[in-house]
């Protein structure tokens, strides 16, 4: 086959010809002419695109917008433009600001694959700004830009209000209703029930037990800080703990890993001694800083254990690698442990080597089951009924998202979001 | 002094797992020197990570009349901390209550939010996902988002604490616990295998890195 055939064939204009030796292939009428022209096409078409890519250059970047970014604290701006085309040999976007059209700078790169979306988060709150948006093709041999038009003067402000979150907000007000009405229900009188948890029926058991033995009772908040909701939950049970060893006059030893956590804890343990009539019975040195550091915290925490061997351990709050260490310490002293946290990931410890645990939810009951307040008990129901709320939300999901109807996830994802 | 700080810590190493034997004098003294040093390394942090930055700068600035009128707001939070101090004195221990209530106020309304947000919305949202794309699913798909609705709905029944767990709701509260344990169990493996790879590399140093420096 000739090299004109070849290009006959990859044109599609000639079927292959069978290979016989000695004879020269047919060629249909006018086919030689077509032979030569596709070379010189070839050259034309290269020629024009060349000719068009010079007259034209490197497309700008277009409609390129600088807004300040909503829902934030006016610290950021944000700019959109249209994205290139795929053929468009752009590599990267380089983003240029300037307080005026003199004074661009580059502040940052985008690469072309990515959103045509840059945040610049560099900014100054009150102070007008202006971008341009350089559109950059790189080679290894060449480089060329080009730039979008100035963009008009934009400043970043902060907004009040989030207004993204207005889902999340009307989802809290539905839960915090719940749990007035129920707080309201409880306290004009009415009984509420609250099912056996029997961590917490452990608690008299626990300090009767460190009465009898003439022992103290150590309680271990955990490493959590004062804004943690198992920490305050703890603190809370430690107040009721507290009221009932004032009574038995026994010990009390709450060793702290948060300074402010500390002062906390002196108060409600103060408090609950002066409530019980016994102020004489406090000693605040028995409530002490130990470490703010982890595992440091742990090894005072089992050197307590090991010299003073209290007959009852409460381990109330959040933990982390540091449970089992502590769970296991107690366990070998033969002290009576109680622990409860929200931690997933240690609550298996928990239940390895404690007596009792309270697992999850069941911490942040604990104070309503101790204390039998209306304002705790009625708080506790109105959880509950936040459950139901959850359990109806299932139920809807389930029958009307398999039928395509996709209600409930929509709103779910603009609540996390 | 490299060889120093290895033998350093190769000998507070084997003083703190002594405790596996009993307390003992080693233990007590590699403790005290453990809770010592993270006590004042702890202040050092905290006095340039707060105080100098937070509370000594803003004043620094007010003093030297740099500060714009902006920069008097931060002597409302100090001041608000400084009440802490008001536990020195007997008579007016009282006032500490302020920033504690404020700093509980903040925390918690800041914090339950988050746990609302996370932990429950995302998680019904996570196990009603897959039935918005039931066709697209294979048959241990379908099994595993049917058995996750089941576990939440009888793990959800446990944590009723209003309702006597007795007939309907004592039967589902008991397969929720039975989910619990399953779950609790995979997380105590998974972590257990967590703990192990530490003592491994805490044995590795001892091996290769002390014991290297002496054979």
């Amino acid at each position: 086959m000739t090299v004109n055939n070849r290009f006959q064939l990859r044109l599609g204009r000639m079927p292959p010809e069978p290979r016989r030796r000695g004879l020269k292939p047919r060629l249909p009428m006018g086919s030689y002419s077509i032979c030569v022209h596709p070379m010189l096409l070839i050259c034309l078409v290269c020629g024009l695109c060349a000719g068009v890519a010079f007259a034209q250059g490197l497309a700008p970047p277009t409609n390129v917008t600088a807004k300040d970014t909503p829902n934030d604290d006016g610290k950021s701006i944000t700019l959109t433009w249209d994205a290139a085309a795929e053929d468009s040999g752009i590599t990267v976007y380089q983003i240029l600001r300037g307080t005026t059209p003199e004074t661009l700078a580059e502040i940052g790169a985008l690469d072309s694959a990515e959103k045509p979306t840059y945040v610049d988060a560099s900014v100054e709150t009150g102070i007008d700004y202006v971008y341009v948006v350089r559109a950059v093709s790189k080679t290894e041999a060449t480089e060329e830009t080009a730039d979008s038009e100035i963009t008009e003067p934009v400043q970043a402000t902060g907004q009040w209000f989030h207004t993204g979150k207005i889902p999340l907000f009307c989802a809290m007000l539905i839960f915090s209703a719940a749990i007035v009405g129920n707080i309201y229900y409880a306290r004009s009188g009415k009984e509420i029930f609250v099912r056996r948890i029997p961590g917490l029926e452990a608690v008299d058991e626990a300090l009767g037990r460190a009465t009898e033995m003439g022992r103290s009772i150590l309680y271990v908040l955990g490493l959590g800080g004062v804004s943690d909701p198992a920490t305050i939950a703890s603190m809370t049970i430690l107040g009721q703990v507290a009221r009932q060893t004032a009574d038995y006059e026994t010990p009390l030893r709450v060793p702290c890993n948060d300074p402010i956590v500390l002062n906390v804890v002196r108060e409600m343990v103060k408090t609950a001694y002066l409530n019980e009539g016994r102020p004489d019975a406090y000693t605040e040195e028995n409530i002490f800083f130990l470490t703010d550091s982890q595992f440091a915290y742990a090894a005072g925490v089992d050197g307590i254990m090991i010299r003073e061997k209290p007959a009852a351990v409460f381990l109330q709050g959040t933990f982390y690698a540091e449970s089992l260490i502590l769970a296991e310490t107690g366990n070998s002293i033969g002290a009576i442990q109680i622990a409860g946290t929200t931690s997933e990931h240690q609550l298996p410890f928990f239940i390895a080597a404690c007596d009792y645990t309270l697992i999850g939810e069941e911490l942040y009951a604990a104070t309503a089951y101790l204390s039998k307040e209306p304002m705790f008990l009625g708080s506790l129901r109105g959880q509950d009924w936040g459950k139901v709320i959850i359990f109806g939300v299932l139920v809807l999901g389930l029958v009307l998202e398999p039928l395509g109807i996709n209600w409930v996830t929509t709103f779910l994802q603009k609540v996390v979001n | 002094m490299e060889t120093l700080g290895i033998w350093i810590a190769a000998f507070l190493t084997l003083c703190i797992y002594s405790f596996l034997y009993r307390d003992n004098p080693f233990y007590r003294f590699a403790e005290h020197l453990f809770v010592g040093v993270a006590v004042g390394y702890g202040i050092v942090v905290q006095i340039h990570q707060g105080f100098i930055p937070f509370a000594w700068r803003p004043v620094e600035t007010i003093i030297s009349g740099e500060a714009s009128p902006m920069d008097f707001i931060k002597l409302i939070p100090i001041a608000i901390g400084m009440l802490f101090f008001a536990r020195l004195s007997p008579r007016h221990t009282w006032l500490i209550r302020y920033p504690l209530a404020i700093l509980i106020g903040i925390g918690a309304g800041a914090a339950i939010p988050n746990v609302l947000q996370a932990d429950i919305f995302a998680q019904v949202r996570g196990t009603l996902t897959p039935f918005s794309q039931l066709g697209t699913l294979g048959a241990g798909e379908i099994i595993g988002a049917a058995l996750m609705v089941i576990g939440v709905i009888c793990t959800l029944t446990y944590f009723f604490f209003s309702v006597e767990h007795r007939g309907a709701v004592g039967g589902l509260s008991k397969i929720g616990i039975a989910f619990l344990m399953i779950g609790f169990g995979s997380a105590f493996g998974n972590t257990v295998m967590g703990r192990v790879a530490l003592l491994i590399q805490r044995v590795d140093f001892l091996i290769e890195d002390w014991l290297g420096t002496i054979f």
